[in-house]
């Protein structure tokens, strides 16, 4: 029950969707230029009227939700069509989607985007900017880290869809029986890991083997900052203060062996998320919905606290979640932008997404009473939602992916997992993986650390 | 010590009372073991729902029996898209697969039977061409078909898939030694047209290559993976094995929706018709492998 797509074709995915990087970043513009040329006249009239007038469009998503969306979307506006296609998930698609831009042909109108991907495709010219159609009005409906994700400067490459505040979900049957309190800093957290892992052999406090996703957003918590892009310079620094202060921290466990040695999403972890031999996961604010649907026999014992920092002081990151951008091989951006504008900014659209257990990325849903006073019985009739909701608020500012993270997050398992797998220090697994990024990045065009 | 060893040398070459040999019978165990757990496992797992899989051991069954549940959800969910894989399936293998072996059996027959200028450049060719794996060629495959405007619709599966050097080879062995030259003499000489004595009579004695061929083609299609993953993006095309891929991942990431149960009961239903194509076609295959003096 390994899922299909082995480390080896990720990479060679990966790797033919990397060579197509580099092609785009060097010709500039060349392979989108296509569509839109039809660019209206830089309002948001332009959109509704396009709306009004309807066509058809294809959008790449693999959100339960969207269905149910494009559903309703299609009702709102009959004169819309909406060619709904999974297109694979998150890497896969991204691998297609490269591959269509760098094909110039065969890219969907609209298409879903991880915020981790998203520099890649922007930094790239694949998406049109939408703040050619006012879209800068809606700034204030999003959270400041996800609306800082799509974005760069002034221009605005996407909508967020979802968030992933990260927090501290704990099994507090787990956490009775060994006697522990909940951790509020990581020191607590290592005490609670020993102590766990003792009182049953079994049980470990979380799973880790080196995730891309995990290890970025906990260097993002403790303040690091080592990616930062500028037009084709981009500067890496994995050894900077945040990143060495996660690694120092993360290395007790992982030298004491206090992690299970399983991959997330894998079935021994779903396996574990039920039968509580995993205690806690740090993980975005999205996993409500998958514990309930994953783990049904952890009903009742599971509850959120906020992440534990360094000092005491609430401080969070952004794990995983997503939203949606319109590519510049629509011939129909305008109708495209308005589909997305619907998708992630009309009240019915986010509330059949909040239906289907996505946590939001606008503000006034994360303010409303009716969700914040969620209490499901998974949770043991907690309220969930303020925690998470609170979590969102604490997110460090500063933080940015390179323009090329599908490729780095595809090797992190060669260098820092390696860390992992042998227990040496992560620092040298963090070193190991800038040189590589170094490497890639000068091969593809940029100019790293220079 | 010399008479213990006569005898036991004696004993070894008997024909009608083989030796025992403990250490086969135990590699041949673990390797039967080996080859037999995984299925074993799937067996037993597709009779659990999808809680029952995280929750019971993997080689015997759960508390629920839920075969015939995950049955009929496997084929209703998403209004019977694994119906449509499996079409899409049998499309590629019939046509993929039927053809490869169709046009591998001609040019086998042809360059072993017919003198012509060139011959052995086209050998050099087939068998370089043998030596390439079809992954390597996938990424300038999928950059020529985007040109050609071929990928995703299935021509960007089935055309690829013609292509067999392995088959060709085989069949030019093949026909090099079962079909005699005599024979096609006779055969011109009482006025059959070279069509004609190779559907009716080449074709016959060439069957056991064939199935050979047919059976690699078909396996190698009906699993036929990364072409199709990287060539299609629409699910409607998707053959059997990234169908199951994409509901696989469907446990990922936010707003997850594990169906394990379905991936399971799906791989289930994908292996087997190609267990029952093995069973059927073994003897042939065998015959084959060994009348083409070709080993595995």
């Amino acid at each position: 029950m390994k899922h299909i797509p082995s480390a080896a074709t990720r990479r060679a995915l990966t790797a033919l969707a990397a060579g197509t990087v580099a092609a785009i970043a060097l010709a500039g513009c060349g392979a989108g230029a296509g569509g839109s040329d039809s660019t209206g006249d830089g309002s948001f009239d332009s959109i509704e009227a396009a709306l009004e007038t309807g066509g058809e469009i294809t959008y790449w998503s693999w959100t339960p939700s969207a269905e149910a969306q494009v559903a309703a979307f299609e009702k709102a506006y009959p004169n819309v069509k909406v060619n709904l296609v999974n297109a694979g998930t998150n890497n896969e698609e991204y691998t297609k989607l490269q591959n269509a831009i760098k094909a110039g042909s065969g890219a969907p109108d609209v298409v879903q985007v991880e915020y981790y991907a998203f520099p890649q495709f922007a930094l790239t010219d694949a998406f049109v900017d939408l703040s050619q159609y006012g879209f800068g009005d809606f700034e204030d409906d999003y959270t400041a880290s996800t609306w800082n994700s799509v974005t760069d400067g002034d221009a605005i490459y996407g909508l967020p869809q979802d968030s992933g505040p990260m927090a501290l979900f704990y099994n507090k049957t787990v956490f009775d029986a060994a006697g522990v309190a909940v951790p509020t800093t990581w020191d607590e957290y290592y005490e609670a890991a020993k102590a766990i892992h003792a009182a049953d052999p079994n049980a470990y406090i979380t799973n880790d083997i080196g995730d891309a996703g995990f290890a970025t957003s906990m260097i993002w918590q403790a303040g690091g900052q080592p990616f930062a892009t500028s037009g084709t310079d981009v500067t890496l620094d994995l050894q900077d203060e945040g990143s060495k202060k996660w690694a120092d921290n993360w290395n007790r466990l992982v030298q004491e062996d206090l992690l299970a040695p399983y991959g997330s999403w894998s079935d021994e972890w779903f396996r574990g998320l039920g039968d509580g031999s995993l205690a806690t996961l740090v993980i975005g604010a999205w996993m409500p919905g998958n514990l309930i649907s994953g783990a049904p026999d952890g009903s009742g014992d599971w509850r959120v606290a906020p992440m534990p920092t360094y000092d005491g002081t609430a401080a969070t990151a952004e794990n995983g979640g997503g939203g949606q951008a319109v590519t510049k091989q629509s011939e129909n951006a305008e109708l495209a932008a308005g589909f997305l504008w619907w998708l992630n900014n009309s009240d019915e659209s986010i509330s059949t997404f909040l239906e289907s257990g996505g946590f939001p990325s606008t503000t006034a849903e994360l303010s409303s009473e009716e969700f914040l006073s969620d209490a499901p019985e998974y949770f043991g009739g907690q309220k969930i939602n303020e925690v998470l909701a609170a979590a969102a608020d604490d997110v460090v500012e500063g933080w940015n992916y390179l323009p090329y993270q599908v490729y780095a997050n595809s090797i992190f398992g060669d260098t820092v997992g390696q860390s992992y797998q042998n227990g040496t220090d992560l620092n040298e697994g963090l070193t190991a993986w800038q040189d590589a990024l170094a490497e890639y990045g000068d091969s593809q065009g940029f100019s790293v650390n220079k | 010590m010399a008479l213990a060893f006569n005898r036991q040398a004696t004993k070894r070459h008997d024909p009608m009372n083989p030796r025992k040999s403990n250490t086969l019978l135990i590699v041949m165990v673990i390797y039967a073991l080996y080859t037999l757990v995984p299925l074993v496992w799937l067996l037993f797992s597709s009779t659990k729902t999808q809680a029952g899989l995280f929750s019971s051991f993997g080689l015997w069954f759960s508390d629920d029996f839920a075969f015939f549940d995950n049955l009929a959800a496997t084929f209703s969910y998403r209004d019977g898209i694994f119906l449509r894989w499996l079409g899409n399936t049998l499309l590629y293998v019939v046509v993929g697969a039927g053809g490869a072996t169709l046009l591998a059996t001609m040019a086998g027959y042809g360059l072993a039977k017919y003198r012509f200028p060139g011959r052995r450049a086209v050998f050099a060719v087939v068998l370089g061409a043998v030596a390439v794996p079809g992954t390597a060629l996938a990424v300038p495959t999928f950059l020529l078909f985007s040109e050609l405007g071929l990928t995703n619709t299935p021509w960007a599966v089935i055309i690829p898939s013609l292509i067999s050097p392995f088959g060709l080879y085989l069949i030019w062995v093949f026909a090099t030694e079962s079909v005699p030259t005599e024979l096609l003499e006779a055969a011109r000489i009482d006025g059959a047209g070279e069509f004609r004595t190779f559907f009716t009579i080449s074709m016959r004695l060439l069957a056991p290559g064939i199935v050979t061929v047919a059976l690699f083609t078909v396996v190698a299609t009906w699993n036929n993976y990364f072409l199709p993953l990287i060539m299609l993006s629409d699910p409607d095309w998707y053959p059997l094995t990234v169908g199951l891929n994409q509901w696989s991942n469907q446990a990922i990431g936010a707003g997850s929706q594990p169906i394990y149960n379905l991936v399971i009961m799906g791989s289930l239903l994908t292996i087997i018709p190609i267990v029952i194509a093995f069973l059927l076609l073994q003897r042939f295959w065998q015959s084959g492998l060994t009348a083409g003096s070709v080993k595995q």
